[in-house]
């Protein structure tokens, strides 16, 4: 093996590794040794049954959240406003679940329905304010996110507002029968994992194999061409943003009825912004991204213990996650790195 | 100031775009650098303009050796170059144009600047207005400007790459009065690159030929057609007879339409094509017969009147209606508006067939694709990505997409960046269709294409159109008159 | 409300507008040369805490500020360096860099929250500070807010009165014609991005310095969002974007006042007032909205209208430039 294809071969773990060590420095810095951070968080991750399974609880709704999110990609929109989707989702389904009294099983069924149409919904209004608004989804994203955490604000402080008084927290706990059913003793619902695998197999077959996913593809390239090819724009972006809201809303769904018992004042965990990094991690590949979700739900997970055990802040978990992010988006792609030798360049070979 | 070129090289991995070429340009003269796309031209000029840098070989000037690695620096040694595109900001003043780059000072000068320029304007003859901003001017106004900057900043050498597309007889009458003018009374140098043999032969007093990245010709004018078309082609390409195809009904029907742009208003136009007919649509970029093409697409509508595709009404059908009732619609960049890079050929067929059903068939399509790409010749394979393919493959990939058949095919500039060989075969492959009863409304600035290949012509000039004529009985001449505005 | 109550409301507007001001003037630079520097919020937020601890550690304000424009600077430099150098998707690295500026502020302040420290401190202009009305609104704070009007001023002047400010623009609007007359397009990128930079770098330590003093988590969390949108609503103008920050400055004044005169309305509604300002200004200058709207105006006046309320970006904003590549066929 020659030392480029030894060096081509090796990449990809160069920017993994220097998050790390960065990561190594962080925790020195505070006095913690790199050793230990990172085997506390691996304990924390891992340590025993239990934490295994709610680092898995904790990855489906990420993992449908990104799902969800290649879609938007793929037809070239920066849906940031995933994280509302996903509250907009729990907010949803804990109405069902406070307001309406339904036999089992559809009590869940009509909870994960409504999650998913509101998702679809709150994802609609950024896809309109971009296609009639031409206001750039973006702003309209965050706009929508922000008045998604009011609105779950005032509702369980309001209205919703648990028996003994609002406080901020969280509404009162749900009926059992609106909680989904639970593995052991943990958070994780097997149900919801079972909802993941059809929805990421959909989601492949769609990009792969559908004429919609090419025209997905192909608006996410070159908007004004699709369109002359016939591609109907409008209607294709609005329709994979809400595809993207609907599976977002269910993980919503998810996160409300399983990790916890209520809504909460930060139900989503800051999900949608952790899916917007899977991706760009996975560059946007449907495989890859349920498996890169599991990384950042063990490195976050395994953060909190982190921090139980030496009372450093948790953020060190998101700053792993983005500092491998970052590295990977700046130097993952080896060509262009200027010390291996330039392909056959793209100049003009025409006159 | 004289320039020469010794032993010129530059590839771009295997492609010899300029495989060393030694020339000598005298101070004073004009010539002109003539070829086919692909022989090297305009490489050749951004070399000695110092846009590129040369792989090997030398430019003198005056004796002296240069290196340039900026316009700049070249403009500074002496040498200007006007682009078919020229490189000024369009959202900017036309003073602020002019302006833009000369370091004297922080602050901007703007009322010396404005002396200056007008000053020089008046010199040259050309009529300014300092207030209004670049995107509002003609391309031959612009053409102009460029030209005041540079031989402002001291340019010695002037290259023109392709000056007279676009801009209307009038305009090709000052730019050549001007150009003789700084040639004999002011000792420049004047290097005008063109694939128009008869505006060479008017203009130039010494041509030389590349072919293929090498010098295969010099001559002085005046010199016949046929000695320049020899060095440039290896076989004279065959002359297209054509007879008339036109049938009786009208496909196209334009009555009483009025159309607005950010640029242009066209009022009360009316227009008809038959079945079977070609016909042209001369102009100057912005005189609206874009314009025209994109109302009868769908893309825009007019603000009143009314559009008749054959007896139905499309005046406010929208674009994809009308790809489906048979109306097909080719803009002219083909990687900006046709074509999707990052896609392959057979992804773009299943992309552009109305019957893809929702899952993709990838065998049918994978035949689909193979005989496609035998009916256009097309060099590339089902799975080449498109944006790998040359410009000529592209277009052809382009044609390869519209749907058959077509009642109207609305065409930008079919054959811009092509060589001869391949526009001969576009055009045999338009002509099939127009055989089967479609309409072709084509734009073009290649006035021997119009004259070539259409059965009438008429010209846009700010909007109006000039009366219809036939192009059997007209020239390039008379329809350069009618683009300037003549009725 | 009374006129001292009024000539309060807008001093305080004036205040708050300021490093918004800032920021807008810095990120207007970025864009105008043809950079987008998408993290700004996180810029803003790690550049408060960085500016509020090294004041605090050094006991100098100073110190502060010139701490939170490095980090500012050190941001827009990976921005800058991601997307000229090496081509990546300048959105992408600026998203990334956003949550990472979050992330870092949270854990590197993590022991310096909710404490007191050194602040700007005020200074009235003498004289004009006296001027009825006026005074106190404009001449009667520290020296933050005055910094703030003259950066606006100057960039203004800059980027539209100097001959650098016309090298500045062409690289944004079009490389091509800025290189054909030698200018280095790709150095002028790095610098007034990384100045840009260092601007909003400045902006969040006024803040923690300044407005919401000390440091907390997430305490300045939004506000690059805004400057960003800002920034379009301001039409590239800086000019036009201070006078965004100040209308979103009188959004939340406004909204502390109705606050107070109805307590029994929800805190929610008022909450939502920014968010909602944004996305109607956004709609305004961005969609064919402006055109049905002024129906209403009677025609002579329209064009104006129109020109004044339409936005157009940099034609070359965030588009990557290479000397030599003209795109020609």
């Amino acid at each position: 093996m020659t030392w480029r294809n030894l060096l081509r071969t090796v990449w990809p773990t160069v920017p993994i590794v220097s998050a790390l060590i960065i990561t190594g420095l962080f925790l020195s810095a505070f006095g913690v040794s790199p050793g230990e951070g990172f085997s506390a968080m691996l304990r924390g991750a891992f340590g025993d049954v239990n934490k295994v399974l709610n680092v898995t609880a904790f990855w489906v709704p990420l993992a449908l959240a990104s799902t969800g999110l290649v879609l938007a990609f793929t037809a070239g929109l920066w849906n940031i406003g995933i994280e509302g989707q996903i509250i907009l989702g729990a907010i949803s389904a804990s109405w069902i679940a406070l307001k309406f009294d339904f036999p089992e099983p559809w009590q869940i069924i009509f909870q994960l329905l409504a999650a998913m149409i509101a998702g679809a919904l709150w994802a609609g209004i950024t896809g309109v304010l971009k296609t009639r608004g031409k206001v750039h989804e973006i702003f309209g994203g965050l706009a929508l996110n922000n008045l998604a955490i009011i609105l779950t604000n005032y509702l369980i402080s309001g209205p919703w507002q648990p028996p003994e008084g609002g406080t901020f927290r969280g509404t009162e706990p749900f009926q059992d029968k609106a909680i989904l059913p639970l593995f052991a003793d943990s958070r994780l619902s097997i149900l919801s994992i079972a909802l993941l695998v059809i929805a990421v197999i959909s989601v492949y077959l769609l990009l792969r194999g559908t004429s919609w996913g090419l025209k997905l593809k192909a608006l996410g390239k070159n908007p004004r061409s699709a369109f002359l090819l016939g591609v109907s724009s409008e209607r294709e972006l609005l329709l994979a943003l809400m595809l993207c809201g609907a599976l977002a809303g269910l993980g919503g769904a998810i996160r409300v009825t399983s990790w916890f018992d209520s809504l909460r004042q930060s139900i989503s965990g800051g999900i949608g912004y952790l899916s917007l990094l899977v991706v760009m991690l996975s560059n946007f590949r449907v495989a890859l991204t349920p498996f890169i979700a599991y990384f950042f739900s063990a490195v976050l997970n395994g953060s909190i213990t982190l921090q139980l055990r030496t009372q450093l802040h948790s953020s060190l978990g998101g700053i792993l996650t983005g500092v491998m992010v970052l590295l990977v988006l700046l130097l993952g792609d080896i060509k262009t790195l200027n010390f291996l030798p330039k392909r056959m360049t793209k100049e003009s070979t025409d006159e | 100031m004289e320039v020469t070129l010794t032993n010129i090289r530059k590839y771009f991995g295997t492609v010899k775009a300029n495989d060393g070429i030694t020339f000598t340009f005298k101070a004073g003269k004009i010539y002109g650098l003539l070829g086919e796309n692909g022989a090297g031209k305009s490489t050749l000029m951004k070399i000695l303009s110092g846009y590129q840098a040369q792989d090997s070989g030398e430019i003198n000037l005056d004796g002296v050796a240069c290196s340039f690695r900026s316009p700049a620096q070249a403009l500074a040694s002496g040498i200007g170059m006007i682009y078919q595109d020229p490189h000024d900001v369009p959202s900017m003043s036309v003073l602020d144009n002019y302006l833009l780059g000369r370091s004297s000072g922080i602050r901007l000068d703007r009322e010396g600047g404005k002396g200056e320029l007008l000053d020089k304007a008046k010199r040259m003859g050309y009529p300014i207005n300092l207030k209004t901003h670049i995107d509002t001017l003609s391309l031959g106004e612009r053409q102009q400007l460029e030209l005041l900057r540079l031989l402002a900043m001291g340019a010695e050498v002037l290259i023109l790459d392709e000056p007279t597309t676009g801009i209307s007889a009038e305009q090709k009458e000052e730019l050549f009065t001007s150009i003789r003018r700084l040639a004999d009374k002011e000792g420049k140098t004047i290097v005008l690159v063109s694939h128009k043999l008869s505006e060479v032969q008017e203009l130039c007093q010494h041509v030389m030929v590349l072919r293929q990245g090498k010098l295969v010709g010099k001559s002085d004018i005046p010199c016949s057609i046929e000695k320049l078309v020899g060095m440039m082609f290896e076989e004279i390409p065959p002359r297209q007879e054509r007879k008339s195809l036109v049938r009786d009904k009208f496909t196209l029907e334009v009555n009483d339409v009025n159309l607005e742009s950010d640029r242009v208003s066209i009022r009360n136009l009316n227009l008809a094509i038959k079945a079977g007919e070609v016909f042209g649509l001369a102009g100057l970029e912005g005189s609206g017969q874009r314009l025209l093409l994109q109302a009868c697409a769908g893309l825009i509508h007019p603000t009143s009147g009314q559009l008749l595709l054959g007896s139905e009404e499309i005046t406010r059908k929208p674009y994809h209606r009308l790809l489906n009732s048979g109306v097909g619609y080719l803009a002219a960049g083909r990687l900006e508006e046709g074509l999707v890079a990052g896609l392959t050929l057979l992804e773009h067929v299943a992309l552009s067939d109305p019957d893809t059903g929702f899952v993709i068939n990838r065998t049918h399509f994978t035949e689909l694709t193979k005989t496609r790409i035998d009916k256009f010749k097309i060099v590339g394979i089902p799975s080449t990505m498109i944006d790998a393919l040359s410009g000529g493959n592209q277009q052809r990939a382009l044609f390869a997409l519209l749907r058959t058949p077509l009642k109207l095919l609305l065409l930008e500039h079919p054959t811009r960046g092509l060589d001869v060989r391949s526009t001969d075969h576009i055009w045999q492959l338009l002509f099939e269709r127009v055989k089967e009863g479609t309409s072709i409304a084509f734009m073009s600035a290649d006035l021997d294409e119009l004259v070539g290949r259409s059965d009438r012509i008429a010209a846009f000039s700010g909007g109006k159109m000039s009366r219809v004529v036939n192009a059997t009985e007209t020239s390039a001449e008379e329809l350069g008159h009618l683009i300037g505005g003549e009725q | 409300m009374n006129e001292t109550e009024l000539v309060k409301v807008l001093s305080s507007i004036v205040l708050q507008a300021s490093p918004l001001m800032i920021a807008v003037c810095g990120e207007t630079i970025s864009e105008r040369v043809g950079v987008v520097n998408l993290s700004l919020d996180g810029t803003m937020l790690l550049a408060a805490m960085t500016g509020f601890v090294s004041a605090y550690l050094s006991d100098s304000v100073f110190v502060g500020f010139a701490a939170a424009a490095v980090v500012g600077a050190l941001f827009a430099t990976i921005v800058a360096f991601g997307s000229i150098k090496l081509r990546k998707d300048q959105f992408a690295i600026g998203f990334v860099l956003t949550l990472l500026g979050d992330k870092l502020s949270a854990y590197l302040g993590q022991n310096f929250t909710r404490i007191p420290g050194p602040h700007v401190a005020h200074w009235g202009i003498p004289l004009l500070k006296n001027i009825p009305v006026l005074g106190p609104i404009f001449f009667d704070h520290d020296p933050l807010v005055y910094f703030a009007f003259i950066l606006v001023l100057t960039t203004w002047w800059w980027l539209f009165q100097s001959q650098a400010g016309l090298r500045l623009r062409s690289a944004g609007e079009r490389p091509e014609a800025g290189f054909a007359r030698g200018v280095n397009i790709n150095r002028l990128r790095y610098l007034y991005t990384i100045i840009g930079g260092s601007l909003v770098g400045i902006a969040g330590a006024a803040y923690s310095l300044d407005i919401k003093l000390g440091w907390a988590e997430g305490s300045t969390r939004g506000l690059g969002w805004i400057a960003l949108a800002i920034v379009i609503f301001g039409g590239w103008s800086p000019i036009r974007g201070a006078i965004g920050a100040m209308l979103f400055g009188a959004s939340k004044a406004l909204a502390a006042v109705l606050q107070r005169r109805y307590p029994e309305v929800s805190l929610v509604a008022f909450n939502t007032l920014p968010w909602l300002l944004m996305l109607a200004v956004l709609l305004l200058v961005s969609s064919d909205i402006t055109d049905r709207l002024l129906i209403i105006v009677p025609i002579r006046f329209r064009q104006q209208f129109r020109q004044a309320l339409r936005v157009r970006p940099p034609a070359a904003l965030g588009q990557p430039f290479t000397a030599g590549e003209s795109g020609e066929d």
